[in-house]
């Protein structure tokens, strides 16, 4: 049971590093970003062509971080009057770009990435053995959703970038310049997809299309935490996670554990359309 | 006024002599992806949805259609619109919960639901021959050229049909509470109930475009079900125009065509140059074709 629960939890962190980045984004520029998959799955391409595990850790994300802020400028920027449907339209074709892109230089089939040398055998939990690079997962994306809390509620960056999110004029008027901020937290979010395409790549086949398939899993997610709370889609990424696991390993059915987020989901919109820990919309 | 009666002849003319000037299997291809985009904009253009997950209900009728003229041999039209019939069936519960919200929302929430039917749809394979799909769906009428012309009528009844929704009573209200939700709920009018008929008849549509799709093709793939399918049909209509019913029409030819152009000249990376003026059109050219080609009549006589 720990076992699963375990998996779960790893399996859920990659989850919530898209989720946050993916929230992140969305309550400074309304904006839902399709590409997040894809900028998970370069920064799984990015770490194949880095010396080491370790400098593609650190500059895996300044890289994707700094390519965010050029696409948020030269192109998001533009469409940031009009509908947010547009940028979620503009986000898609860059998805489609990118993943052509890499399938052209990499081929569709799916490269190993060894396990990063000093985390290759398990730690001992007393009763249960992990594996050092599960718990090294599982450790980082703690530390990066409790450092972007802190962030957030404790520093005068976050106070501003919060003020921001809730009244951007009111913000403004208040001698902020609020445009100025909406650059790097794109930036940030990008950076947040790319660090968890770094920690996938030794667990995971890097694979074009190893993006697409988890922003699906990604948006429904955010459904059912609310993509308007921050905590609410962290922990709702951490709940699915377990839950898949679970279900992989008592129920026995690659079905359920597979369509089981789109059920959870269906049931939250039946019984709180506005996400568990959303707030209500204007009433449509 | 006059630009109509010119126009609907030329289209007519245009649609007869299409397989001609074209193979008959692309000019089928057109005729099942302009129904597809049509119901697209239906939603889009005069409800203020944009579903992207359209692929759960052309692909739903695509397999239904198909397991019906496997099994029960049953006349190629009664096939496509049973398969619709099926279509519009899962659009129920789909939009029933997706309709409870708007905007990007109801976008993420219908992807998601697709994304659930595409996995169903794998793992049954005993009814879908998952990743195999299903091999030769059989056809009376075994030309493409002749087939074209079979389907032809279809395809202009379900245009029909969209152009008579959007014209009714039923059209005004859906672009009322596209405009404001709040004030057609004050006027008394259940939002929600509106929203989830318009879905179901945009699910119908996709389902005759994609029953026709599975005829056209003589086999269905999980491809049907796809998301990029979904992504693709939402391509046509934003290039097309959104908003411009006719303009998914056009957007299905281009789009149709160039892919069948950038396959026959052996470029395998179609999504580049899809996504590419996607990009473009989403950027520069948000009245898309249609929408730009009917602004020059009002400018001409303005002048």
């Amino acid at each position: 049971m720990a076992q699963h629960i375990f998996n779960g939890l790893v399996g859920g962190s990659f989850l919530a590093l898209v989720a946050l980045g993916l929230a992140v984004i969305f309550g400074m520029l309304r904006v839902v970003n399709f590409a997040h998959g894809a900028i998970y799955m370069l920064g799984a391409f990015l770490a194949l062509s880095m010396p080491s595990f370790w400098w593609a850790l650190i500059l895996v994300p300044l890289v994707l971080a700094a390519g965010g802020m050029v696409l948020e400028r030269t192109l998001v920027h533009r469409l940031a009057k009009l509908d947010p449907l547009y940028n979620f339209l503009l986000t898609f074709g860059l998805t489609l770009i990118f993943q052509d892109l890499v399938k052209w230089r990499f081929g569709v089939q799916s490269t190993p990435y060894p396990t990063p040398g000093g985390l290759t055998g398990s730690v001992d939990f007393g009763a249960f053995d992990f594996p050092a690079y599960r718990v090294f997962v599982l450790a980082m994306a703690a530390l990066i959703c409790f450092g972007v809390w802190f962030l957030l509620s404790r520093t005068r960056v976050g106070l501003i970038v919060r003020a921001s999110t809730e009244r951007p004029e009111l913000t403004q008027a208040l001698g902020i310049n609020v445009g100025r901020w909406v650059t790097p937290v794109f930036g940030f979010g990008c950076a947040l997809a790319g660090l968890a395409g770094v920690l996938a790549a030794p667990m995971r086949a890097v694979h074009p299309l190893m993006g697409a398939d988890l922003i699906i899993v990604v948006f429904a997610v955010v459904v059912i935490g609310g993509l308007g709370s921050i905590f609410g889609s962290v922990a709702a990424a951490f709940v699915i996670g377990v839950l898949q696991a679970l279900s992989e390993a008592y129920l026995d059915s690659a079905l359920v554990s597979q369509i089981l987020v789109y059920l959870v989901m269906a049931v939250v919109l039946l019984w709180r359309p506005s996400g568990l820990f959303g707030r209500e919309e204007s009433p449509a | 006024m006059k630009l109509k009666w010119i126009l609907l002849p030329a289209a007519i003319v245009f649609a007869l002599w299409l397989p001609f000037g074209l193979y008959p299997a692309v000019a089928v291809e057109i005729l099942c992806w302009a129904l597809f985009a049509v119901s697209i904009d239906l939603l889009l253009g005069y409800v203020g949805l944009l579903s992207f997950g359209h692929a759960a209900f052309w692909g739903a009728s695509a397999y239904a259609t198909g397991l019906i003229a496997i099994n029960w041999d049953w006349p190629f039209p009664l096939a496509v619109l049973s398969g619709a019939v099926v279509a519009t069936l899962i659009a129920v519960p789909v939009g029933y919960l997706a309709v409870k919200r708007t905007g990007i929302y109801f976008a993420m929430v219908t992807l998601a639901f697709a994304q659930m039917v595409y996995v169903i749809a794998n793992k049954w394979s005993s009814l879908t021959g998952g990743e195999n799909g299903l091999q030769s769906v059989p056809r009376t009428i075994t030309d493409n050229f002749y087939f074209y012309y079979a389907a032809l009528p279809i395809v202009v009844l379900g245009l029909l049909l969209a152009w008579r929704i959007v014209h009714s009573p039923f059209g005004r209200v859906l672009v009322a509470i596209r405009d404001n939700p709040s004030r057609a709920r004050a006027l008394g009018y259940p939002v929600h109930r509106y929203k989830l008929l318009a879905f179901m008849l945009s699910a119908f549509l996709a389902g005759l475009g994609g029953g026709l799709f599975a005829m056209g093709h003589r086999f269905v793939s999980l491809d049907v079900l796809h998301w990029t399918t979904s992504g693709k049909a939402v391509i046509v209509v934003v290039l097309g125009g959104i908003g411009t019913l006719w303009g998914g029409v056009l957007g299905a030819a281009i789009i149709t065509r160039l892919e069948d152009f950038l396959s026959f000249s052996g470029f395998d990376q179609i999504g580049l140059v899809t996504g590419g003026i996607f990009v473009l059109a989403v950027l520069l050219f948000r009245a898309g074709v249609w929408g730009t080609l009917a602004k020059i009549p009002a400018r001409l006589s303005r002048r």
